[in-house]
């Protein structure tokens, strides 16, 4: 086929608006607000600029826009050791315990900010419960710093009241940015609603990273940031592989519908070298409102059991568990549930159930003990409300669901189920880049630091939040902490390199032209058909991406084939991902909207095929319940426990992967 | 389950500097037909249902739809976001109503001053571990 560029004589020119800055911070989620607070900080004396783009409104932008009814990592009373072994035992035993260690002994600063700015924290009252924020405040409870009790619904997770969580980490970010702007004299260093697309390394210093290049999805602009150091925490990837709702319910991820690998591939479109890529996601979650489980597995104690009321996770499973995967299996990780609740489901013991009634009932019935009939109704209403906000505040679809399903969870169970994978480093899952750590934690391998902390593999490219690797359970205040980590040490960067000068190869309209070549191709062609959907020229971004979800379910082990893949398959996927990609040339936007799903799919993309070489490379199952290799069942330890590490060459579309090995830090 | 905008009462936030709706969706959804002053979703089954449009609409004129390939009809959630708390009314298939109303924040809108009362940077500490706060703890 004949391969399209865009020489824009079809399809308008967009004004090119170039950005000098000294730092970038690509995103706007939590990491990338994170690093705004700390980054101006320290910027802002030595006279340095600090620039956020944001391909959403920073208020409501990234993992945490709708909100969220717990933090999941708050460290607090307990030791960051502990941390460090969760978070290993949680990941089947390969992490980076540099990494882990030095943000768990970071994140609970990040979690007094947040208390400070304004989020409500719950807080254990006089007789043992909980108080929500106004009640802890109304009666005059302690913050956190000072030494208030949390209320813990797991040994790292505290219950918030965190509609707004978002709101007011973006409210402090944008103040820090606008402290910057002033005091530097900028006109403006907050893009909202501009998609940055790619990264483009210096061409004086091939090691080091020089531009990246977006655009607006409001205006026809394209933005081309030249900085000195860079943050990516551009986020996971989500809806790459076909969803269990293949209608409008695909809208209803469990991870935000808009993190489309943009992390991932902003990385690779340099070389960064990535690691854990194979390592996935697969939430068990309320059946397609994709709720939460964590409130209800911890703080309200419910259990899962299969539809006989059996737990899934105890004899004959657990028997038949620990002779494939001993010893992670006695640990019970999420992987490890996953596969047990799996092998109920195939004996068709299904559905899976979430014995909310039962809970509730055994928390209401301690109430009547403790305060008596009547004192207990307060408390129970209250419970009630507890369980509903758990929904409304993060996952509102799931409330919804449940008034259409007439369901009251204190009167009956509701269907869990594995959901379609997720590509991410933040939450429980560890894909991503390969980073340097802080370098000064006892028992760290030389090579596992490069002089500063979250700086890839590429020099001024930093990484936080869901795009570090072999590094998860960060959760939503982790990555702001993370952010404030990469931040502090991309501005120690600048400054010991002053003189750097970011310059690139590739001309201004080179890159336009690049960005907007799927408005070229539709411009082109959009008359040959009288429907412009069907069309042999081109291939609008819905059907790509639809392409690429069903290649990846069925030969990368999505729910079609229950997870299942193996040399041959992910081979003969890989074949027809290369096909895809090629096609990509012949991707057509009618409009701006259409242009940002069209990159979307780019960045998904790449982030599906690295995942399946990684899955290819590491001959075992490591994360049973989120994938299996059929040719290699087994976790075997003796030959991969280790890292996979891998580097994608963009202008060659080439791959080098290896090994690195694993080295345990905290016993 | 996408959000609508109820034909009635939106009025395309003319007196508005921008299009409350456009502006907040985090996945660039919303969009104002110029031609009827109305904002619509453009793409509904790429609605992740977080509201963030039905919060902020001035006119309370958009609403969520239950996704129709798993969700039976009839049910809706509505919330009423003020400055520092939220009420919800759950309206069930059956009918019956919950109403909950939950804390949203304990600051007034807009008063975060980031570095309010907070220490300078101190640069012999730039390179180790902690941030401009605090130091990292140790145990």
């Amino acid at each position: 086929m004949e391969k399209e560029t865009c020489t824009f004589s079809f399809c308008q020119k967009p004004e090119v608006v170039e950005v000098e800055t000294d730092l970038l911070l690509i995103g706007g989620g939590m990491a990338c607000c994170g690093a705004a607070v700390e980054a101006c900080r320290w910027a802002t004396p030595k006279g340095l600029k600090v620039t956020m783009v944001d391909k959403a409104a920073t208020d409501r932008s990234g993992a945490v826009a709708m909100g969220l009814s717990a933090i999941n990592t708050y460290v607090g009373e307990n030791k960051v050791e502990d941390y460090v072994r969760y978070v290993r035992g949680d990941l089947m035993g390969i992490i980076r315990e540099d990494l882990v260690f030095d943000l768990g002994r970071h994140v609970d600063d990040s979690v007094h900010l947040f208390e400070e700015w304004g989020l409500p924290i719950w807080k254990k009252g006089d007789d043992g419960f909980s108080l929500d924020g106004f009640q802890a405040r109304d009666e005059g409870k302690a913050l956190l710093k000072d030494g208030g009790t949390p209320v813990r619904s797991g040994k790292w997770q505290i219950m918030i009241n965190g509609e707004s969580y978002k709101v007011v980490v973006a409210e402090a970010a944008k103040s820090a940015l606008e402290y910057n702007r002033k005091a530097t004299g900028s006109a403006q260093n907050l893009y909202e609603r501009v998609f940055t697309v790619r990264l483009y390394k210096d061409a004086n210093k091939p090691d080091t990273v020089a531009a990246a290049a977006g655009f607006s999805v409001r205006e026809n602009k394209i933005f081309i940031f030249k900085a000195k150091a860079m943050i990516n925490a551009a986020g996971g990837a989500v809806n790459c592989f076909r969803p269990r709702s293949i209608a409008e319910g695909q809208g209803r991820a469990w991870y935000p519908v808009w993190n489309s690998g943009s992390g991932f591939y902003l990385g690779m479109s340099v070389g960064a070298e990535m690691t854990m890529m194979e390592n996935r996601f697969v939430p068990a979650r309320f059946k397609d409102g994709y709720g939460p489980v964590g409130a209800w597995f911890l703080f309200f104690k419910a259990n899962a059991t299969n539809a006989l009321g059996e737990d899934y996770c105890i004899g004959e499973n657990f028997e038949e568990t620990k002779k494939l995967y001993s010893p992670y299996a006695e640990k019970m990780g999420t992987a490890i549930r996953n596969h047990m609740m799996m092998l109920d489901m195939k004996k068709g013991k299904g559905p899976i159930l979430m014995n909310t009634h039962l809970a509730m009932k055994k928390i209401s019935d301690t109430f009547v003990e403790k305060f008596g009939e009547k004192d207990a109704k307060k408390k129970i209403a209250h419970l009630e409300a507890e369980a509903w906000e758990d929904f409304l505040d993060m996952a509102i679809g799931q409330a919804g669901l449940w008034a259409s399903k007439n369901v009251e969870p204190n009167k009956e169970p509701s269907e869990i189920m594995p959901t379609e994978p997720y590509l991410l480093g933040s939450h429980a899952g560890c894909a991503g880049f390969w980073v340097s750590g802080p370098g000064d934690i006892p028992g760290t391998p030389a090579e596992w630091t490069w002089g500063y902390n979250r700086m890839s593999t590429i020099k001024g490219l930093f990484m936080a939040g869901d795009v570090v690797g072999a590094s998860g359970h960060k959760f939503s205040s982790g990555s702001h902490a993370e952010g404030r980590i990469a931040a502090k040490a991309a501005i120690a960067y600048i400054l010991d390199n002053p003189d750097f000068k970011p310059t690139v190869k590739i001309s201004a309209d080179a890159m336009a032209a690049e960005l907007y070549l799927p408005y070229e191709v539709y411009e082109k062609y959009k008359t040959l058909s009288t429907d412009p959907f069907v069309n042999p020229n081109y291939i609008r971004p819905k059907m790509l991406q639809a392409r690429l979800q069903k290649i990846a379910d069925e030969y990368f082990g999505g729910v079609a084939t229950w997870y299942m893949t193996s040399k041959t398959m992910l081979e003969e996927g890989l074949k027809q991902l290369e096909m895809l990609k090629e096609d990509c040339n012949k991707m057509a936007a009618a409009n701006l909207h259409e242009l940002l799903r069209c990159w979307e799919n780019y960045h998904r993309i790449l982030s599906v095929e690295a995942h399946a070489r990684h899955i290819l490379f590491r001959e075992e199952s490591r994360y049973p319940g989120y994938y299996y290799r059929g040719d290699f069942l087994p976790i075997d330890d003796t030959n991969w426990k280790c890292f996979v590490n891998s580097k994608y060459d963009v202008d060659a579309n080439t791959w080098e992967i290896k090994k690195v090995p694993y080295v345990q830090i905290i016993s | 389950m996408p959000s609508y905008v109820i034909t009635e009462k939106c009025d395309g936030c003319k007196a508005q500097d921008k299009t409350a709706c456009q502006y907040i969706c985090p996945n660039d959804l919303m969009v104002l037909n110029r031609d009827l002053m109305k904002a619509y979703n453009q793409e509904p089954e790429q609605c992740w249902e977080c509201y963030n449009c039905v919060k902020i609409c001035p006119q309370q004129a958009i609403e969520v739809r239950a996704y129709q390939d798993f969700a039976p009809m009839g049910a809706n959630v509505i919330p009423l976001r003020g400055t520092d708390s939220i009420m919800w009314t759950v309206k069930f298939r059956n009918g019956s109503l919950k109403r909950f109303k939950f804390p949203i924040r304990l600051t007034a809108e807009g008063s975060v001053d980031v570095y309010a009362g907070k220490p300078e940077p101190d640069f012999s500490k730039l390179k180790g571990p902690g941030f401009f706060t605090n130091p990292a703890r140790t145990e």
